[in-house]
């Protein structure tokens, strides 16, 4: 028996692992569409996404301030302070936007989620819904899956606009930089697709992946107190690995 | 608590803000490409086209009037073939146009620069700029200066 303690210390991650992906085709093998399912995604957008604004939108402004600030000091050691507009919108739309709203997203939206579907699981709800014949896969999985796809790339957008706001605030009305060289030097460095459809993309992986670990860390939580205090922790924890490794791997695959 | 109602709306709402969100960057912050609308093509093969790289802007008198489509190597000659995409707007370029690869400023973007020549004949689609000058290459620059100063002070 003394192989049997170490097998399972290096198997139990991956059978974790493996659970939580037979979990997710089990919840997308029962998707079903009807009017009731949209009205309850649009629910968990509202949840996910609006209740999120406020964090996203405060962040994004001084993430945009601190970031014109900082290049605007160094840049301007070389005498390109003109080249502001475009550091800041490339770090932007590439990595900050998509990574820092995943994150702030894990925080605000995926605890919230597992805590929820653990009190659920706690409470015996789920258990509920089943015996009233009601898949809980379909009214309380699936809805929440799909919000987080639609509410990350939404707060991306607005994350990425309030940040370009804090940065024309700095750069122009603090700094006296000229606005129209600010915005045209923006503007011919981004490239439409790779720079801000790339950033997008990865908001969409992003978003499902958040989405994905919060529910299931939720669901297969256990069913005390302390199990979802737990799962709630290991959601941040997860959430925020699995962000930073995938968008590591999803810019290496763009550039 | 909200109604549903209340919070169908919200949802809506706040997508509706992210669409106009999308709208406004990629409009307002993104690189439409120079040329929109028609636009012709001219080539012009450079010995060294130094750091120019595909969508760099092409421009006449400092106006940009086009960008450049792609650069390969000619097979034969080992020159590179630039590919010249210009607006429609500016169909009536002289058939002796000479055309050089600039530098803005001294960190900034290489660009190909169109000089106008005085031949009553336009260029067409699909011709040919016959008169380049490569870029200048700093390295180049240099090397040769030290090598004239020295072949000065044998002297």
């Amino acid at each position: 028996m003394s192989t049997a303690a170490p097998r399972t210390a290096l198997t139990a991650p991956v059978r974790e692992l493996g659970r939580a992906v037979l979990f997710l085709l089990t919840a997308f093998s029962r998707m079903r569409f009807g009017r009731r399912q949209f009205a309850e995604i649009l629910r968990q957008v509202y949840f996910a996404g609006v209740r999120s604004l406020v964090i996203i939108v405060i962040s994004g402004f001084f993430v945009g301030l601190v970031l014109t600030l900082q290049t605007y000091d160094t840049l301007t050691r070389f005498g390109a302070a003109d080249a502001v507009s475009t550091v800041l919108a490339l770090s932007l739309f590439r990595e900050l936007g998509p990574v820092l709203a995943a994150l702030l997203f894990a925080g605000r939206a995926g605890t919230s989620i597992t805590a929820e579907i653990g009190l659920m699981r706690a409470t015996e709800q789920l258990d509920a819904l089943d015996l009233m014949a009601i898949d809980p896969m379909e009214r309380i999985v699936q809805p929440r899956l799909l919000a987080g796809l639609i509410a990350l790339p939404a707060l991306v957008l607005i994350f990425n606009v309030t940040a370009i706001v804090g940065g024309v605030f700095f750069a122009v009305f603090l700094m006296g930089s000229d606005p129209i060289t600010f915005w045209s030097n923006m503007q011919s460095s981004v490239e439409l697709v790779r720079d801000f459809g790339g950033g997008l993309l990865k908001a969409v992986c992003f978003g499902f992946v958040a989405a994905w670990l919060a529910v299931w860390f939720g669901w297969s939580a256990r069913p005390t107190s302390e199990g979802v205090a737990l799962a709630t922790t290991q959601t941040v924890i997860a959430t925020a690995i699995a962000v930073l490794i995938l968008d590591f791997i999803l810019s290496a695959f763009m550039l | 608590m909200k109604s549903s109602h209340q919070i169908e709306l919200t949802a809506g709402i706040f997508l509706l803000l992210a669409i106009a969100a999308l709208v406004f960057l990629a409009l307002h912050a993104t690189d439409r490409g120079v040329v929109s609308g028609d636009s012709y093509e001219l080539t012009a093969s450079f010995s060294n086209v130094g750091g120019l790289k595909p969508r760099a802007s092409v421009s006449m008198g400092g106006v940009t009037i086009g960008m450049v489509e792609s650069i390969d190597l000619d097979p034969e000659t080992f020159e590179a073939e630039v590919t010249l995409l210009i607006s429609s707007e500016y169909d009536n370029l002289p058939e002796d146009t000479s055309a050089s690869i600039l530098t803005s400023g001294i960190l900034g973007d290489q660009y190909v620069g169109l000089e106008p020549g005085g031949s009553p004949e336009a260029l067409a689609d699909g011709d040919r700029i016959l008169i380049t000058s490569s870029a200048m290459v700093l390295e180049q620059l240099i090397s040769r200066y030290m090598f004239n100063s020295e072949g000065e002070g044998e002297e």
